[in-house]
């Protein structure tokens, strides 16, 4: 499972949360106000086993999350979860992949140094000779306005 | 027998001798008789592939699942170190400096080109613009794009980036770019359709040794490219769903 955030890899002022994953376990997460714009032009691309352990990731994913890809191959994907974000929103996520379908949506995803950033992400199932082998996220900038109703939203939600 | 090899009717206009050129060496080498069929129009190509007209391809990437999965191709080859990107550009002179300042009824110049028009309208994306609330201006090619920017006739242009960057200084110095692409993962590839796949490997070592064939290297100038790079069937089954997820 994933370690603890560690305040000396923090950039800026945070708060601390602790997080409780649906596997049960849980961590502790420190985050900050500091927002990472998108990168204009890119597309921040990773792929999950069956049970949602990162097994690819691409460098845009390395730079936005700011690990690196010997840190994020092999753990969790919640190792991006950001408080903020309501467990509802990944509970849509899991069943709409695992009954075979695309699911899309905007998510705050926490960086290592405490910072956020959001994305508009797709999910996908990765089909190989007629089995599922993993799953596929592929994520785009948002707007703003997406991301202010979010933001309005996801608050209700938790 | 004999098999029919088309290429995706985004090529390059300059490059058709190129390919021309190409099938001929690709006969020899293979002692296949190949006839080379270029159709300028994707309602056109599609209609032979439904058909099952076509044995070999160079295909955009946009028409590479349903080769995969419904016609039964499989990849061989890409043009090594290429891939496709999309620019979005704009006037030098317009007001705009930021996708995010566009607004609704922007009117947009791009071409037919599938994967090029869908990395673009993407890339708009931030600013909530759709196929649904742009005035879209459908252009033969990269260079009228181009020219309608100048014209004024339209407000962002979507230009495939290898396109934009061949454009002539003049019409580039005219011209701004707003936003370049940095996918990498999307590229044109070379396939192969089942009455032909019995010789697949050999088409792939053919094609993986051209660049030290001694016609061969120039015939690969001559498309511009310095060498084939082998596509794992893997490699292929992801770009296919990169792209069904940008699909949405
Ligand atoms: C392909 C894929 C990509 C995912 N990407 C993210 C992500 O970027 N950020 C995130 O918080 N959760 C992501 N998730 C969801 C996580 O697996 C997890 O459900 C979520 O972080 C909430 O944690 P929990 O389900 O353990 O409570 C992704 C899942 C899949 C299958």
């Amino acid at each position: 499972m994933i370690v603890d955030m560690k305040p000396e890899d923090i950039v800026g002022e945070y708060q601390e949360a602790t997080l409780t994953y649906c596997d049960g376990k849980s961590r502790k997460v420190l985050y900050t106000g500091l927002e990472t714009p998108y990168p204009d032009g890119k597309l921040i691309v990773s792929t999950t086993t069956p049970d949602g352990i990162i097994s690819h990731v691409n460098r845009a994913f390395v730079e936005m999350s700011g690990y690196t890809e010997t840190e994020l191959l092999g753990a969790p994907h919640c190792i991006l979860r950001h408080p903020d974000m309501p467990a509802a929103a990944f509970k849509d996520l899991w069943d709409t992949v695992l009954r075979g379908e695309k699911w899309q949506g905007f998510v705050k995803n926490l960086r290592k140094d405490g910072g956020y950033y959001w994305v508009k992400a797709t999910v996908i199932p990765n089909v190989r000779g007629g089995k599922v082998v993993g799953f596929t996220s592929v994520r785009r900038k948002p707007s703003r306005s997406n991301v202010d109703e979010c933001i309005a939203l996801y608050p209700t939600l938790i | 027998m004999s098999y029919m090899f088309t290429v995706s009717p985004d090529f390059a206009p300059d490059r058709l001798s190129g390919w021309y050129i190409f099938n001929t060496w690709l006969q020899k080498q293979s002692a296949e008789a190949i006839h080379l069929e270029m159709y300028n129009h994707y309602h056109d190509l599609h209609q032979a592939i439904a058909a099952d007209k076509i044995d070999l391809i160079y295909a955009n990437p946009f028409d590479a699942a349903m080769l995969v999965r419904e016609k039964g191709f499989l990849p061989l080859v890409r043009a090594k170190g290429e891939s496709d990107e999309a620019i979005i550009a704009v006037n030098a002179d317009s007001n705009i400096n930021d996708v995010a300042d566009l607004k609704p009824n922007t009117r947009v110049a791009f071409t037919d080109d599938p994967d090029v028009r869908l990395m673009g309208m993407i890339m708009l994306e931030p600013a909530d613009l759709h196929a649904g609330n742009i005035i879209p201006l459908l252009s033969d090619n990269h260079v009228l794009v181009a020219k309608h920017l100048l014209k004024g006739e339209a407000d962002v242009g979507i230009i495939l980036a290898e396109a934009y960057d061949n454009l002539s200084g003049m019409l580039k110095k005219q011209l701004r770019i707003l936003v370049r692409s940095q996918i990498s993962v999307i590229y044109h590839s070379l396939m192969i359709g089942p009455r032909l796949q019995s010789r697949r490997d050999d088409f792939q070592k053919i094609l993986l040794e051209m660049d030290r064939d001694e016609k061969g290297g120039g015939v690969l100038n001559a498309l511009g490219f310095s060498a084939w790079q082998r596509i794992e069937d893997e490699e292929m089954e992801f770009m296919i769903d990169l792209m069904d997820t940008l699909n949405t």
